[in-house]
């Protein structure tokens, strides 16, 4: 290749453990990475700054509208934009406030002078602009990471899975969740994380999203033979999936 | 001398999160000094209401990566202490591995990535990927051994899938933890040849004596369990954190800061080493002296030696750890307990300090009220009052002199400064 593609990642509000996770590499998978693209803006783990980029990484949901214009910079500067994360992707756990007024949770958490710092509803990024590849999770896992990056590079489309947790849970031979009695998002959240959760006795709880089309129908039928409301399966589906119109129809 | 400066960082790099440093000097009068924190508030304690125990160290856990293992083994501490439980020895065995995993993949990070370009004149870690091959290519190990024994034990160490509130609900094999000491053992002798690479490093000499605060449990290096010790006051129970954390908000940060027995304390590493340090490991001794830490140290920039330090003395815990487990059956234990109306404190030293907990739940098991103090958020003041007593005795340096000490000084306290702007105090007391 002439010259390797510019690379340039960003954050907005979230925890930047996808940022980690992007660099829990290797150092055959580092050293393989930088043979193939160059880091110019990283500020968690660089001190350049460039106004310079070809594909901008960006992690982190926008919760304040003067984080807007920075996004459209972006947006405008590089060619390919690619989400990193729940965050940035379906709004992750920072959509969890949308679910109370903003007065409610303001005066929570700075009872003193509620209203001191900006804040409003918490949005993905393809709210704002357009996204042209995301990668799931909260937080991403590393391999699926290398993979995007490399196949954007080679002018690939990313393949990230689009059947259910449940594929790889049972591809697993674990027991189903449900037969502990624990609810399990499983059946409609999107795969590729090998069914982390439910294989270390813990439950999906839908970090990577939902898949296109899911069967909300068939999960209600399956909480119902388990004697599980809808109600509460809808509270489980708060803490990753708010800004999804299929769960949440008559969402903000 | 520089009779006028004016520095303004926008976006401190390599820190956790976002931070800008502000200093005006006029006619060689410091007129302005402050570390402005500009990260978006999160409203973490609104968003766990109504939330079901089993979810709050899930959620909790999302206010950092870095420390997420912290924030689980906080949130975990504050749910038990809230209903009562107590956890089993296989239990708190796991959890000193998995806090090892952390302080790890955290301390090297930080050491390596974030704080030692700067001793030797780069903008990051990768230029030294040509210059320093075989330096990074140990950390990366070192870093990675982290997140080996965080997926091994909790699924994984960025956001851990299968730590809950009672018990963990995989054990690890035999095979696995003979694999964990092994790699540890490894790792002690690579952090050896690390000793030699932090020698050559020369840190600026600065001395400000503070109130150093940490966990103290006498006997004990305390990580995961004490009451809370002050140099100046002396030792209080972890249920009266209050005290040393008398939250304020101020106009420039959308953290919230801490005052206890002065204007500003310490919390992390450095704090932890000057009131815990007759109890490290005999290698971290010998670290320590090697690599000229002795306590009480007043310079601030050692807070990285001390994470060093550090690092082979939980690398000896988490051996120490692994061999007692190999000699128990170990089994997914039950996870019951009974729920009722409660309140509970978890206080746990994460990398960067003391890291609080406080959750409220009612009789139906959901949360009602929660608080969580992060160390960041404590050591906010003393990042400024380090700056003041710095700044004058280096007036004389050029102006991007001054702004590396600056930066170098605030990296030394290694930041967590998403962290520290999720803090959601519901009230002041």
């Amino acid at each position: 290749m002439a010259t390797k593609p510019k690379v340039a990642f960003f954050d907005f509000s979230c925890c930047e453990g996808c940022q980690l996770a992007a660099i829990d590499l290797t150092p055959e998978q580092l050293l393989d990475l930088l043979e193939v693209i160059d880091i110019v803006e990283f500020r968690e783990a660089i001190s350049e700054k460039s106004d310079s980029y070809d594909i901008a990484i960006v992690e982190g949901t926008i919760t304040r509208d003067s984080d807007i214009p920075r996004l459209q910079k972006i947006r405008e500067t590089a060619k390919i934009l690619i989400t990193l994360g729940a965050c940035s992707t379906i709004a992750g756990i920072n959509a969890l406030k949308n679910f109370q007024t903003k007065a409610e949770y303001q005066q929570d958490v700075y009872p003193d002078d509620p209203t001191k710092y900006e804040t409003t509803t918490a949005r993905a990024v393809h709210e704002i602009v357009e996204v042209d590849a995301f990668i799931p999770g909260c937080p991403i896992d590393t391999d699926e990471f290398v993979r995007v990056v490399k196949n954007l590079v080679l002018g690939k489309k990313p393949d990230i899975p689009e059947y259910p947790v449940c594929v790889e849970c049972k591809r697993n031979e674990n027991v189903c969740v449900y037969e502990k009695g624990i609810q399990c998002l499983g059946p409609v959240t999107r795969a590729g994380c090998n069914a982390r959760c439910p294989s270390n006795g813990g439950y999906c709880f839908g970090c990577r999203g939902i898949i296109p089309e899911p069967n909300l129908k068939s999960q209600q039928d399956i909480m119902q033979r388990y004697n599980l409301t809808f109600d509460q399966m809808q509270e489980k589906f708060k803490l990753f999936l708010e800004r999804n119109k299929e769960v949440f129809p008559d969402g903000k | 001398m520089a009779n006028n400066v004016h520095i303004d960082v926008h976006h401190i790099t390599r820190v956790e999160g976002h931070g800008n440093i502000k200093v005006d000097i006029q006619n060689g009068e410091l007129k302005e000094c402050k570390l402005e924190i500009v990260e978006a508030p999160r409203f973490f304690e609104a968003m766990l209401k109504g939330r079901h125990f089993d979810e709050a160290a899930l959620i909790t856990s999302r206010i950092c990566g870095i420390c997420s293992v912290g924030h689980q083994l906080a949130s975990l501490a504050a749910t038990e202490d809230a209903f009562g439980i107590k956890i089993s020895e296989q239990e708190r065995l796991l959890r000193r591995l998995i806090n090892c995993g952390e302080y790890f993949e955290s301390h090297v990070l930080h050491i390596y990535f974030l704080a030692v370009p700067d001793f030797v004149g780069a903008k990051s870690v990768l230029p030294l990927v040509s210059t320093h091959k075989d330096v990074v290519v140990q950390a990366l190990k070192l870093k990675r051994l982290g997140h080996h024994i965080g997926d091994i034990i909790g699924g994984r160490l960025i956001h851990p899938v299968n730590l809950f509130p009672k018990a963990i609900t995989k054990v690890p094999s035999k095979e696995q933890l003979e694999d964990i000491i092994l790699k540890l053992k490894d790792a002690q002798n690579e952090l050896k040849q690390g000793v030699k690479t932090l020698k050559t490093l020369k840190l600026p000499s600065f001395e400000r004596e503070t109130e150093y605060i940490s966990l103290y449990k006498k006997g004990e290096y305390a990580i995961l369990e004490g009451n809370i010790f002050s140099s100046d006051t002396g030792e209080t129970s972890y249920k009266n954190y209050r005290d040393f954390t008398n939250e304020y908000l101020i106009d420039h940060s959308t953290a919230k800061r801490a005052k206890h027995n002065r204007d500003s304390f310490m919390v992390g590493a450095l704090a932890r080493f000057n009131n815990s340090h007759e109890w490290l490991s005999d290698s971290a001794k010998e670290a320590a002296e090697e690599l000229g830490l002795k306590a009480p140290c007043y310079n601030s920039y050692m807070n990285t030696v001390a994470q060093f330090v550090e690092l082979f003395h939980i690398a000896d815990d988490a051996i120490a750890a692994a061999e007692r487990l190999l000699n128990m059956q170990l089994e997914v234990e039950d996870r019951k307990f009974p729920v009722k109306a409660c309140n509970g404190v978890g206080a746990v030293e994460v990398p960067r300090g003391i890291l609080y907990h406080d959750y409220t739940y009612g009789d139906d098991g959901l949360m009602k009220k929660a608080n969580c103090i992060i160390p960041t958020g404590q050591n906010l003041d003393n990042i400024e009052n380090d700056f003041k007593a710095l700044l004058p005795t280096i007036m004389d340096k050029s102006q991007e002199e001054i702004t590396l000490m600056l930066e170098m000084m605030v990296r030394a306290y290694d930041p967590c400064i998403s962290c520290s702007a999720h803090i959601l105090t519901v009230e002041f007391v």
